[in-house]
């Protein structure tokens, strides 16, 4: 183990405020089991997975609720023992504030798992520990939730030589990594080992920005004891340096191409809190049960919890000792990427890094937006290089087609640019609403395209019908034209003559083949017959 | 002068041959505008336009026969996509072919349903399962929304539900910021 000696050239990016010493200050605490958990299905990037449960029945910690439902979807686990006492749609935090099929459960406080036992990856079956991972719900950690067990199954062509751990947590406010690195780091470099062992990668990189030097010294530390030699690469504090593809640009010095996967060029990137967890997955058999949330802005002990999922951000609050006085919101995530949750009722998904109770002295309210000046300063920011004051032209007056030509799709919505507006222009919102659009109108097309295929099947399907009938109808005609007639009388014939056969072949007689005795018997009736019917009248005379 | 007659007889001869390689070689099977046209279009399959499907009114298009306003689903954004791809003026909806309407999938009431197949046999693009006797049902993610089947509905089992929001299909909205009204504030105070 060693320090990285060289990190390549810091892409563009912003300092803001970084807020991180508010939470940092008390080690990660436990939040008590709640009365209630709200388990949304999809708390992942990818398809609904199935329910297995139904109202009413009574599981075990880390039992299976959900089960992944196609190739990219993740499973959901009972967080504690208890009862289903609902799936329905609640609110979950999204940004639309619309409601999503979740699973309530009300845990009996027992805390009673289900069998669950450690794995050693290093004798099992490659393709049997992943199958197994994908239904243990561990996702990507960071924030972007892309279930786990397919980021260690690449498709790419390429082999993974290198295993990269973000744990640059580059947003302000947020500490959870930070506080994970410090006091979990022998799990984290445990989890990373056995990554690396999956991918079958021969090198590892730890990025984490040099405002964190206790969890640097930590992991610097973890690695040392345990023997793994991974580089810790200490990067400048600079939003977005924790995005996937500006760490790994910023650690080997390799770009990762617009239209591909880092995997195309040999590297993975994992989340340092998603390498725990794979490591509780294989070391204890632990399914995705729990997180660690950074709950900080206007409460009373800011600091970073570990609470069940599905445990409400209004508990969460509750532990961090309440909100203060002034507060008029509550954002999940960072205050650059993150949003304002639609109530502070909503649980606590596998997405939900950061909570913070804003108040108008920490978030103004917007300044009121000024024409575009062409500064540029939005482009001296981009971290991917994008031109922002012509996506945002193109993004305001619709034509989408020409923000897509300038890559408007590359945009990794980091808000850099909305930062550094002296308009005050909210850039991103209108990258965000020209892409959810420009995504809508892609699906609409696969849509359209798709009934095309069916009409056309369908024509081509009746058209078929139609001409099979025709043959049919053809053959039959052709049938009465020509030999029809002789057929039949053919066929009359022959029944005719076969009737007559078998009238010719029985002749029904029953007094054939019987034996002498009977008869003679017979013989002998009848000649009594014969003298009864010729003496009657003379016994009769003669009496 | 000889000479002269000789190079352009051999020059239009060289060209002709040339010309009518190229054109069995490079010969364009069907007709790139009416496909390029049918790309357009939404594919609902609907027949509001006057014609039995959207490839005719393609067709029809570009032939000249049809105008390029009359088509509600395709709405005003279709029309300016034709408008361009032609290279005439967009012009707006014609009201005598319905207006657009928010996208809805149709859905079969199962309790009142006779198994007829009649809406079987309407369906566009084969996005109704049943037979007969047999209940019916309808495959949502298939269904264009063409309204196709209400009509021969001996019963009226068939309602359009127009498609809700979910998480799946949210889309960020475009930012529009209340202007503060100071005159209330004001009068507030």
């Amino acid at each position: 183990m060693n320090i990285l000696a060289k990190i390549f050239n810091a892409s563009n990016g912003v300092h803001p405020p970084e807020h991180k010493l508010e939470s940092t200050s008390l080690p990660i605490q436990k939040v008590a089991v709640p009365e209630r958990l709200v388990l949304p299905l999809r708390q992942h990037i990818g398809n609904m997975p199935k329910v297995l449960v139904k109202v009413g029945d009574s599981v075990l910690k880390g039992q299976l609720l959900a089960e992944a439902n196609g190739t990219v979807s993740a499973a959901v686990h009972a967080p504690t023992s208890g009862t289903v006492v609902a799936i329905d749609e609640q609110v979950i935090p999204h940004p639309s504030g619309l409601p999503d099929m979740c699973i309530t459960l009300r845990p009996d406080g027992q805390e009673r798992w289900v069998a669950h036992d450690a794995m050693d990856y290093r004798s099992m079956d490659r393709v049997e520990l992943l199958r197994r991972l994908r239904q243990s719900g561990i996702v990507g950690l960071g924030g972007a939730t892309f279930p786990t067990h397919l980021k260690l199954s690449p498709k790419g062509t390429h082999p993974v030589v290198t295993l990269v751990l973000n744990g640059a947590e580059c947003e302000p406010f947020i500490t959870c990594d930070d506080l994970l690195m410090r006091e979990r780091a022998e799990e984290i470099v445990l989890g990373a080992q056995i990554i690396q062992s999956l991918l079958g990668a021969v090198e590892c990189f730890i990025g984490i920005e040099d405002n964190k030097p206790e969890a640097a010294a930590a992991m610097k530390a973890a690695c040392e004891k345990s023997g793994f030699a991974a580089e810790v690469g200490i990067v400048p504090t600079l939003y977005p340096s924790g995005d996937a593809r500006q760490l790994i640009r910023l650690l080997t010095g390799k770009e990762v191409p617009a239209d591909g996967r880092s995997t195309d060029i040999g590297i993975q990137c994992f989340n340092v809190a998603t390498a725990q967890s794979v490591y509780r997955f294989f070391a204890h058999g632990e399914t995705a049960v729990s997180r660690i949330v950074t709950i900080t802005g206007n409460v009373a002990r800011p600091g970073n919890y570990e609470a069940l999922l599905g445990t409400s951000v209004d508990d969460l609050l509750k532990a961090a000792g309440g909100d203060l006085p002034n507060t008029d919101g509550y954002i999940m995530g960072g205050p650059m990427m993150g949003f304002t949750l639609p109530s502070s009722a909503v649980p606590m998904t596998k997405a939900m890094n950061c909570v913070i109770a804003s108040t108008p002295g920490l978030f103004p309210p917007p300044a009121m937006e000024m024409p575009c000046i062409r500064c540029a300063a939005c482009a001296d920011v981009c971290p991917v290089s994008l031109q922002p004051q012509e996506l945002y032209w193109f993004s305001k007056s619709n034509n989408l087609e020409k923000a897509l030509e300038y890559n408007l799709q590359d945009c990794i919505e980091c808000g850099c640019c909305t930062y550094v507006c002296p308009s005050h222009i909210p850039l991103v919102q209108y990258y965000r609403y020209a892409k959810s659009e420009s995504i809508a109108q892609e699906r609409a097309q696969t849509a359209a395209d798709q009934a095309r295929v069916r009409n056309d099947n369908r024509l081509a399907r009746i058209e078929r019908e139609k001409q099979e009938r025709a043959q049919r109808n053809a053959l039959r005609t052709a049938k009465a034209d020509t030999g029809g007639d002789a057929d039949k009388q053919a066929a009359i014939q022959a029944a005719m003559e076969r009737a007559k056969a078998q009238k010719e072949g029985v002749t029904p007689q029953n007094t054939e083949n019987l034996s002498p005795a009977v008869q003679a018997e017979i013989a002998g009736i009848d000649a009594l017959r014969g003298d009864m019917t010729s003496t009657a009248p003379t016994t009769e005379t003669n009496s | 002068m000889l000479t002269a007659i000789l190079v352009m007889v051999g020059l239009g001869l060289a060209l002709g041959i040339a010309l009518g390689y190229s054109s069995i070689k490079f010969k364009v099977e069907g007709d790139p505008l009416v496909d390029k046209i049918d790309a357009i279009l939404p594919q609902t399959q609907c027949g509001q336009c006057g014609y039995p499907g959207c490839k005719p009114y393609a067709t029809a298009i570009a032939n000249g026969e049809a105008d390029i306003n009359q088509c509600p689903p395709g709405g005003e954004p279709g029309i300016k996509l034709l408008a361009d791809l032609l290279g005439v003026e967009p012009k707006p909806l014609n009201a005598e072919h319905g207006e657009p309407k928010p996208k809805s999938v149709a859905f079969i009431d199962e309790q009142t349903c006779i198994g007829c197949t009649l809406c079987i046999q309407a369906c566009p693009v084969d996005a109704i399962l049943g037979a007969a006797k047999q209940m019916h049902t309808i495959i949502a993610a298939e269904c264009t929304g063409c309204e196709l089947c209400l009509a021969p509905c001996p019963v009226d089992c068939i309602t359009m539900i127009p498609l809700a929001e979910d998480i799946g299909n949210w889309k960020w909205r475009y930012p529009v910021f209340e202007i503060k009204s100071e005159i209330k504030a004001e009068a507030r105070a």
